[in-house]
């Protein structure tokens, strides 16, 4: 079978779960099961058609699994959005549109992505641009203390999503071309490169540190700079670059936690999650707890679809069920068995983009499939380990699951950029 | 380059197994913990559609039952305006749940009690809470109650033979019912006197004379006394360097052991905790339940640990008697660092009362599921064997003494033989403030009922004439 029938195959069970997914909610609402769940089922299923005969029109040769996974993934997060806000889930449907324009988009203008490489310094200044946009009064937004949002009329827009994608292009870019020197000079037994190799690395560092700060974001921080560490390892293949990286990582971010008042916060909210002072602070440790909360009630099996107990009344019991506990809602409405069958799901995910990076002839786009990769599997951390507790919780998003619209439309660029790797990576390879 | 991809793809695996490892931790390890946790309100919010089973006192009177309101929900409400406030605890939304509320969660709401509750749901029937059966008997508290006259104490009672816990008295206590609204709550957080606190297994006293008892059984259960041994009782005599006094400095010359206990010498008791030795001593409180939070079926956050508290660079913490900050002759008559609940106290009187075997406390004997079959039977279990029945006999003697004769006779009962002790510990000896204490059990020959009562503060009152009177009250009321 080919790869586009195989890709066509797998957005069956896509479909399938969404149909499922939409009855489920609707009897649980003890609605009539109308012909609506299946009219549902059918956008979706067509939408996902439509991206499937981009790809195989324009990328005939691309990964056939990462489109089902992305369909699968997608269609869990409308059926449970759906489940808590439908109004809610109507946005994330447009959204989910627009994410598909801007996937067919990047396909279609994108014929050699390699291209991007000649504008790599404006792609870097662009995103460090975007990345402090949320700090200029008027359009910034902070939402618990983090500055990660901008408001444009009725559109609240994340810029932080986008910015990820140019500083992993700047950096696969970058560090092509100077991989090579940043190993050649060895002091006393060890890779020692020069400041001016090493510099614009170093300002990467800064770069997170001055997220810390500004931005007061450690997930996304976090994020950016384990992405950067991947790419400067896989660049040099000295484990010295990621070992001293989080060295210095874990060094600005322990000061930061004692200095800055947000970051502090959410470090003693993880720590101490049930301490009642904590707990009744406004932006305190409510939100952490009442996710622990909400997973042990799900246990193995989960309390069922649609059982979740989100608020009483107009107050929250889970606040932000929509976007960063949305994995504590999985978890208690499908148990155990539910929040693992997610993280292999990502799993999968994060499995193709590395295949494609493995597969893919030239440095640049091995580094790039393995920064945007290693990007969205780190995403998956910072928030599901904020939700359970393993870091200390920060506002990100749940990729293609959340509700929110930059995640959503970023991630599809991401996944339209692999895609247009893999295809490239693939049929080379065939030659 | 594909080598490190493979090992960035690993060490990625690795961080999603740790994600999958803390899910399974929430969900199927830490899980009984975080439900049980007082700021975990989602099951109270869910409760309110389930009837969650009563709470029955041993006469079979309702303590707590949940009554359907107008829109399906389901609210507690808790008769005589909570007679057992303290031990029954609440379950509102607000103020969360404590006592037996809390520690029988899972059965009163159902949760717990498996196949016969999932099959009623599978019927589509409401999930409904199994009813929670006690030994507590309401009109011997009630006479707690009212003995103690509104004066900050406690009164424990329980069944020597089992560890059935008869009565629980807290005073100043409150009424559940009003917990409903959620300034009540704080008002009663902030009342003084904490009247939600349960001063019979958190009340931390200093026990007074009724810990000779404990000493006693010690000098007489390793061997190296006997009732007839004599001891120098004089006023005066160096207790870790420092002279100790008698009660009204009398000096009593070369004293048995047997007077000793019923006159209440401090002088005998200290040397004999002195010859008994640390080790000794701290062994037997072990044995008694001191050094661990008192075994009951309440909260652990409601429970303490009674023994010696030593305070260390400023911080107050329990340590066994071999510690090197203990005076052992003071606490062998219960001064000094020594600290211990009421309940703590009636499982003293409890071991002797039952030849020498401490049954563990016990408030709830069953629960019993909506079809009527009990779901969850509470054994009685030996929680140690603290002296021989033989010593246990010797101490009954003595104890007896005490009420026929000594300083306890305000207990006699007319026509059964009580054995107990008194105690009166100095809490402010310059304002002459003192906190009198009587643990006692009866009948002697054939032990029913085992008491422990105090006051926390009286000017210039005696366990003898303040305490003594309480605890006969009460015996009478669950001996009649």
């Amino acid at each position: 079978m080919s790869a586009r029938n195989r890709e066509l195959l797998g957005l069956l069970p896509a479909s399938l779960l969404i149909v499922a997914g939409f009855g489920a909610v609707f009897l649980q609402e003890q609605a009539k099961l109308g012909n609506l769940s299946l009219t549902y089922g059918a956008i979706f299923l067509g939408l996902c058609l439509a991206a499937h005969l981009i790809i195989r029109v324009r990328l005939p040769d691309a990964d056939p699994y990462l489109l089902p996974i992305i369909a699968v993934l997608a269609s869990i997060g409308l059926v449970v959005i759906y489940r808590l806000n439908e109004t809610l889930a109507r946005d994330q449907a447009q959204w989910f549109v627009v994410g598909l324009i801007a996937f067919a988009a990047t396909i279609l203008l994108l014929r050699d992505y390699r291209v991007l490489e000649r504008y790599r310094y404006l792609i870097a200044a662009a995103s460090l641009f975007l990345l402090l946009l949320p700090r200029i009064p008027g359009i910034g937004q902070q939402a618990n203390g983090a500055y990660l949002g901008i408001g444009l009329g009725p559109v609240t827009f994340q810029p932080a999503e986008f910015a990820k994608i140019g500083i992993i292009i700047f950096l696969a870019s970058y560090l092509r071309d100077t991989r090579a020197l940043l190993v050649s000079r060895k002091r006393f037994g060890i890779t020692l490169p020069r400041l001016k190799h090493i510099g614009p690395l170093l300002l990467v560092w800064g770069l997170a540190m001055l997220m810390l700060v500004f931005i007061r974001d450690l997930g996304s921080s976090l994020m950016f700079f384990g992405g950067f560490l991947a790419m400067l390892y896989v660049a040099t293949d000295r484990l010295i670059f990621p070992v001293v990286g989080f060295g210095l990582f874990g060094l600005g971010a322990w000061f930061f936690a004692n200095t800055v008042g947000h970051v502090a916060d959410r470090v003693s909210a993880w720590q101490h999650p049930f301490d009642p002072k904590l707990y009744e602070q406004i932006g305190g440790s409510y939100q952490i707890a009442q996710s622990l909360f909400a997973q042990a009630d799900g246990g193995v099996w989960g309390q069922g679809f649609g059982q979740a107990l989100i608020s009483v009344g107009d107050s929250p019991i889970l606040p932000a069920a929509q976007t960063d506990l949305i994995y504590a809602v999985i978890v208690n409405e499908l148990g155990l068995i539910g929040g693992i069958v997610l993280l292999l799901i990502y799993v999968l995910f994060v499995e193709r983009g590395f295949r494609i990076a493995v597969l893919a002839r030239d440095s640049f786009s091995k580094l790039l499939a393995t920064g945007l990769t290693t990007v969205v599997a780190l995403q998956v951390f910072v928030i599901v380990g904020g939700v359970t507790k393993v870091i200390p919780l920060t506002g990100v998003t749940l990729p293609f699951v959340s509700y929110g619209g930059s995640s959503i439309v970023a991630n599809f660029v991401i996944a339209a950029l692999l895609l247009l790797i893999s295809d490239r990576a693939r049929r080379e390879a065939r030659r | 380059m594909n080598k490190p991809i493979i090992r960035v793809f690993a060490v990625l695996l690795v961080l999603f197994g740790l994600l999958a490892y803390f899910t399974t931790r929430w969900t199927v390890i830490d899980r009984a913990q975080l439900q049980d946790n007082p700021q975990n309100k989602r099951e109270l919010l869910a409760q309110q559609r389930i009837a969650r089973g009563s709470i029955l006192a041993a006469s079979g009177n309702v303590l707590a039952q949940s009554v359907r309101r107008s829109d399906g929900t389901y609210a507690r409400r808790y008769p005589d305006n909570g007679l057992f406030a303290q031990a029954v605890g609440y379950s509102y939304l607000n103020p969360g749940t404590a006592g037996l509320e809390r520690f029988y969660n899972g059965q009163l709401t159902g949760r717990t009690a498996g196949f016969e509750q999932t099959l009623r749901k599978l019927q589509g029937k409401r999930q409904q809470g199994n009813d929670l059966h006690t030994a507590l008997d309401p009109q011997a508290q009630q006479v707690a109650l009212d003995q103690l006259a509104g004066r900050p104490g406690a009164v424990v009672a329980l069944d020597p033979r089992t560890g059935k816990v008869k009565v629980m008295a807290s005073v100043p206590s409150y009424d559940p019912n009003v917990l409903r609204s959620a300034k009540a709550t704080s008002t009663l957080n902030a009342a003084p006197g904490a009247p939600l606190l349960n001063r019979t297994t958190a009340g931390l006293y200093p026990p007074g004379s009724t810990f000779k008892v404990v000493t006693a059984a010690a000098a007489l259960d390793s061997g190296l006394f006997q009732p007839t041994s004599t001891v120098n009782g004089n006023n005066g005599v160096l207790i870790s360097g420092v002279p100790l006094n008698n009660d009204g400095g009398q000096s009593y010359g070369q004293i048995d052991l047997t007077t000793a206990l019923t006159q209440s010498i401090n002088t005998v008791w200290a040397q004999v905790g002195e010859r008994v030795g640390k080790t000794r001593m701290s062994l037997y409180m072990q044995r008694f339940g001191f050094g661990s939070p008192v075994p009951v079926d309440l909260p652990a956050d409601e429970r303490l640990a009674s023994g010696d508290y030593c305070t260390s660079s400023g911080r107050r913490r329990l340590v066994v008697a071999t510690d090197s900050c203990v005076d052992i002759g003071r606490t062998a008559m219960g001064q000094d660092k020594l600290l211990a609940t009421p309940l703590q106290m009636a499982m003293v009187a409890s071991a002797v009362a039952n030849h020498g075997i401490l049954m563990r406390p016990q408030i709830a004997t069953r629960t019993v599921d909506p079809d009527g079959r009990t779901a969850f039977e509470n054994t009685s279990q030996q929680y140690s064997r603290v002296m021989s029945s033989a010593t246990a006999d010797k101490l009954t003697v003595m104890m007896t003494k005490v009420v026929q004769e000594g300083t306890g006779t305000a207990a006699a009962l007319t026509g059964i033989d009580v054995a107990g002790k008194t105690g009166t510990a100095e809490r402010d000896v310059a304002n002459n403030i003192t906190q009198p204490w009587f643990i006692a059990f009866a009948p002697a020959a054939d032990p029913q009922i085992a008491i422990a009562v105090t006051i926390e503060q009286t000017v210039g009152g005696f366990g003898g004439t303040d305490a003594a009177p309480i605890a006969k009250a009460v015996m009478e009321s669950l001996l009649r």
